[in-house]
């Protein structure tokens, strides 16, 4: 059974209808790649999972309905979500943001353990333990960001254009963190993005959204390598 | 020398009275990113609903103790029924129009509720004064003043600082769309941010009465004045900030109108100018934190 299954999802913002009959699912333990243009509805189908936007049909999250709960509520039952922009907490320091993330969780001395260990992947977040999270580079925020995500012990990740406004040097690195947390926990993870080429490589089911609609899905390699579908819609 | 170090000692009652006011301006602004103009009127309505217990005989400190607890809720009350719903529609200055009315609404209930004649609010603390340095004399009413305030920092700095609520707090006020995703109840968050601030002016309010001959619906109206100084020179989002720009404001204030003849009958010149100098200075103020944002 799959994680995560998007039944027949419509939504969108007001009166304009983003997302049209959305058909997606995220199996245990694999990487979900939404590949898309500008506008197709990739980060509105994030926001419709995690509950920022009214929605129609039904969204399951190991078998329960979601569909309906707020932004809160689906966090809580381990949904983790890294929004476009990061949503980092400026004034916090770096490890107020990390404490953020393990803000509802009750077992204090792993929480411990877990800063430490996300100190130990990302170098550059422990230096800056006591830094404001707001004055760090782009790179970095996104680093946090992914860090604060992961003390939440999420089941499932939702990344919202992880690439965007990085280096390429700083984007491949983030996907291999990506990667080696997918390959070490089994952990779930549904990514938007416009790097189309980064991203199926570390995803094994990948959707094409085009103005709302899923318009190509498949094994993530299989995308990659199809001619016709890389010219159509992902232009590399 | 006697005469400067009382006036000294005024200026230092009267501005741990700004110093808290600018507290309770600090901590909704910190948890809302709000800046409260009625924070000053909310604190008014208090004080009279302390005063109305004692008439009824109730000893003081339970009398402020229930006005704090019924300001804890109006301030929830508020943020809930009035400020939420401008700040839904994403729009900060009609949350600015909505404090202001508060401003005037709540002086004009307070007048019609409670009357417009001069009232005697009875003080907490012992009366009498003792001597402190050579002949000058500090009342005991500013001692007091100056222990309720600083447990009351204290006491935030580590709610603040040192608990996951506090954390929550900071996170809402920081980013309160991401705080969501983190499954804070943002909302509840806020709420909690007014009502503390509600409570704190309370404190604020019924003391200042107190440590006065009398007190009326204008009492908070110059000390809002004074306290938006305190926390512009403290620098807004700090705690201590607040607190000893509050003293700086007071003794500031009281050598002026000491030693300053020019200013007679216009004091409140002071606190304004204070408040464009530090704008025009040192934006972030003493205390401040400097924003400094990457994207």
């Amino acid at each position: 059974m799959s994680l995560l299954e998007l039944r027949d999802v419509a939504g969108g913002y007001g009166p304009v209808q983003v997302l049209h009959d959305i058909d997606l699912s995220v199996d245990p333990g694999h990487v979900a790649v939404v590949l898309g243009a500008n506008g197709a509805g990739k980060t509105t189908t994030l926001r419709a999972i995690s509950g920022l936007i009214p929605i129609r049909g039904d969204i399951r999250f190991d078998g329960e309905s979601i569909a309906g709960k707020g932004p809160e509520a689906v966090s809580r039952l381990g949904i983790a979500h890294v929004p476009q922009g990061r949503g980092t907490f400026s004034e916090l320091s770096v490890e107020d943001n990390l404490r953020v993330g393990a803000v509802n969780r009750t077992d204090n001395g792993d929480i411990e353990r877990d800063l430490k260990r996300w100190y130990e992947v990302f170098p550059r977040l422990g230096e800056r333990r006591r830094q404001e999270a707001g004055s760090m580079s782009g790179g970095e925020q996104q680093m946090l960001a992914l860090a604060r995500a992961m003390m939440a012990r999420p089941r499932l990740l939702l990344l919202d254009e992880p690439s965007l406004g990085l280096a390429p040097l700083v984007t491949r690195e983030l996907f291999a963190r990506l990667s080696d947390i997918n390959r070490d926990e089994g952990l779930s993870i549904l990514v938007v993005e416009q790097n189309a080429n980064l991203a199926l490589d570390i995803g094994h089911w990948g959707y094409v959204l085009e103005t709302g609609r899923i318009a190509v899905q498949g094994p993530a390699h299989q995308l990659h390598d199809d001619e016709a579908v890389r010219q159509a819609y992902l232009g590399f | 020398m006697q005469l400067f170090i009382e006036q000294v000692l005024n200026g230092v009652g009267n501005g741990v009275v700004y110093g808290s006011v600018a507290l309770a301006l600090v901590l909704i602004f910190r948890t809302t990113g709000v800046l409260n103009f009625a924070q000053g009127e909310m604190a008014l309505f208090s004080t009279y609903i302390s005063w109305k217990l004692t008439t009824t005989g109730m000893p003081v400190v339970a009398a402020i103790a229930i006005s704090m607890a019924i300001a804890f809720v109006a301030g929830a009350l508020i943020e809930r029924t009035l400020i939420r719903p401008m700040a839904e529609a994403r729009s900060p200055l009609n949350v600015v129009i909505i404090t202001l009315g508060l401003f005037l609404g709540l002086n004009s209930v307070a007048q019609l509720a409670f009357g417009t004649d001069p009232q005697r609010m009875p003080s907490p603390f012992p009366s009498g004064s003792v001597s402190l340095i050579g002949d000058a004399r500090i009342q005991k009413d500013t001692i007091g003043l100056v222990v309720v305030l600083l447990a009351e920092c204290l006491a935030l700095w580590l709610l603040l600082n040192r608990t996951t609520l506090g954390l929550k707090l900071r996170a809402v006020a920081a980013n309160p769309d991401s705080a969501r995703l983190h499954g804070i109840r943002a909302g509840s968050m806020l709420m909690l941010g007014w009502a503390m601030s509600a409570a704190l002016g309370a404190v604020a309010g019924s003391l200042v009465a107190a440590e006065r001959t009398a007190f009326d619906s204008s009492l908070m109206q110059t000390i809002l004045v004074y306290a938006l100084a305190a926390a512009a020179l403290g620098g807004f989002d700090s705690i201590w900030g607040a607190i000893v720009a509050g003293l700086v404001v007071g003794v500031a204030d009281g050598l002026t109108i000491q030693y300053v003849d020019a200013l007679d009958g216009i004091e409140v010149v002071l606190p304004l100018a204070l408040i464009l100098v530090v704008l025009v200075v040192m934006p972030n103020g003493l205390f401040g934190k400097r924003t400094v944002e990457r994207v």
